[in-house]
């Protein structure tokens, strides 16, 4: 069953110099599925993830020749009806915890601020959900972190927050924004746990935004490779180290392997045809 | 004689009225002209380590000498002329209001070193970056050409040592891959030594010739690249470290 369809989106910015194109013509679909979103910095991954959200502000401008969420049409659907999907049925956890938290609410009155308001719930209600949310995300002393502040929590803590608040309202697609690369390699497999389990024990649909290649192949069942805002390879993450595109090829190699040569690491050629 | 020797270095906070051990006891030496790594989660004490022997962190024990010598308190010109750090964050560590050409001259003008004008643009084309960069601000510039100009910016005073944390991290696969094979090309043009923090066991190995794996504070286990290459560990962290490395996991497949 698809989740979300994107046919032909476009993400515009009006800037002194021209309109700036940041996604040109992106289209996949997604079941309730993995699926890994790579590229640059400034490949368009991000803003492709924000405009499903619709999360593109003015002078940012989003075409779609068509974009449906559950059959539901978010291009004409209303900032309203926006509103009522985004953290309900959608959500996205955004890459860097330092700036996503607020600085001066403690944790705890960030994880049931949401309870309160929009599903009504009662202080001690809202409390046990959150706590409940800490436990999900393997945080193993959830009252201490309830009560701190996010500067209090290292990278990984807070990535894990963020991850927590974002499935208390248990959605149906989550749009991770490289969750993983702030973390240590040891505390990114426990995350990538944690999120597979989610996919895997509640059918969510996971859009795993990331730089890195080869975690995204290790965890992704598929794999779109995005550069300058158009997608020039899709592939299953298991034909990965097949890949054809130049490019793909590319992001592959640069990266150190242990025991590999230490010949200079191949930089990418910008320059090719399929670059312009 | 080695470089850089550490012996039995501790490092204790005080944070809430609590004792911090975030270094015990971790002694380490590094060769001129060799690459060391320093490898463990983030907690582990890898760059309090590094922060330790800048003076940046409390000393609580043990001893820190450079060249032979124990390093003063404070730590002086001296010193500083003799070893610089590169910082993990390239979005942090340059000053949002300073040019990169005063960025890049303010060491030369704290040691009373003439002529910066030749010496900021010899050092603007030694990382690879066009000379009129100079008169740019940091936000003008991308997260790999800001790692540029701090590593240039450690480099202004030729010193022999560099203690480089994670100076890779915040960076994209691509450029990674530029900024390292930058490290190393210095490293081999001006006979460096590197003492390297990073939790990325791969860049770890791809860099250094030996590596000390950390864990809560303390050292767990050295290796020779040799012995990280033929997965030699001994003990079972620095395996556990050494599975999740996604490298490993692809290699699995």
């Amino acid at each position: 069953m698809t989740l979300l369809s994107v046919k032909n989106l476009r993400v515009t910015f009006e800037t002194e110099t021209g309109p700036v194109q940041a996604v040109r013509g992106v289209s996949f679909s997604l079941g309730r599925e993995r699926l890994g979103i790579v590229g640059e910095s400034g490949s368009g991954k991000t803003m492709t993830g924000r405009a499903v959200l619709r999360l593109i502000r003015p002078p940012g401008r989003i075409e779609a020749d068509e974009m449906r969420f559950d059959g539901m049409d978010l291009m004409a659907a209303s900032e309203s009806q926006m509103r009522a999907l985004r953290g309900q049925r959608i959500a996205m956890v955004m890459q860097d915890p330092k700036y996503s938290l607020n600085p001066v609410m403690t944790v705890g009155q960030q994880l049931t601020e949401g309870l309160r308001q929009r599903d009504r719930l009662g202080k001690a209600d809202a409390v046990t959900r959150a706590l409940a949310a800490l436990q999900a995300v393997q945080i193993r002393d959830p009252e201490r972190v309830m009560a701190a502040y996010p500067h209090e929590l290292s990278g990984g803590m807070g990535q894990r927050v963020m991850i927590a608040m974002m499935l208390i309202p248990e959605p149906d697609l989550l749009i991770a924004d490289e969750p993983t690369s702030a973390l240590d390699v040891t505390v990114q497999a426990e995350v990538l746990s944690i999120l597979d389990g989610l996919v895997r024990d509640r059918g969510m649909g996971l859009i795993f935004i990331s730089h890195d290649l080869r975690l995204v192949a290790r965890f992704c069942d598929r794999v779109l490779v995005m550069y300058k805002g158009r997608v020039v390879e899709e592939l299953a993450a298991s034909d990965l180290m097949a890949a054809q595109h130049p490019y793909t090829r590319g992001l592959l190699n640069c990266l150190p392997r242990i025991g590999g040569s230490r010949a200079p690491l191949p930089g990418l050629d910008r320059n090719a045809d399929w670059a312009v | 004689m080695p470089l850089i020797e550490v012996e039995n270095l501790s490092v204790t906070y005080t944070a809430k009225g609590r004792d911090v051990r975030a270094v015990q006891e971790v002694s380490l030496s590094v060769a001129q002209g060799e690459s060391y790594g320093l490898v463990g989660e983030s907690g582990s004490g890898k760059s309090t380590i590094l922060r330790a022997i800048c003076g940046l962190a409390p000393v609580s024990g043990g001893t820190i000498r450079i060249g032979g010598a124990e390093v003063p308190t404070p730590r002086g010109k001296t010193f500083s002329s003799r070893v610089q750090m590169v910082f993990q964050d390239p979005y942090a560590s340059l000053h949002p209001r300073h040019t990169i050409d005063s960025i890049l001259s303010e060491p030369l003008a704290i040691h009373g070193i003439g002529d910066s004008d030749a010496h900021v643009r010899r050092a603007l084309s030694d990382v690879g970056l066009p000379a009129n960069f100079r008169f740019r601000y940091p936000h003008q510039l991308s997260g790999g050409q800001r790692q540029r100009v701090a590593i240039a910016r450690a480099l202004m005073l030729a010193p022999p040592i560099l203690l480089l944390d994670e100076p890779t991290s915040a960076l994209d696969a691509s450029v990674q891959a530029e900024v390292l094979n930058l490290l190393n090309r210095l490293r081999a043009e001006r006979n460096l030594t590197f003492l390297m923090v990073s939790h990325d066991l791969a860049v770890i190995d791809h860099m250094c010739d030996r590596v000390l794996v950390m864990q809560h504070g303390r050292a767990v286990e050295e290796l020779t690249r040799d012995a990280l290459a033929h997965a030699e560990m001994t003990t079972a962290y620095a395996r556990s470290l050494f599975d999740a490395s996604a490298d490993r996991m692809l290699g699995a497949l």
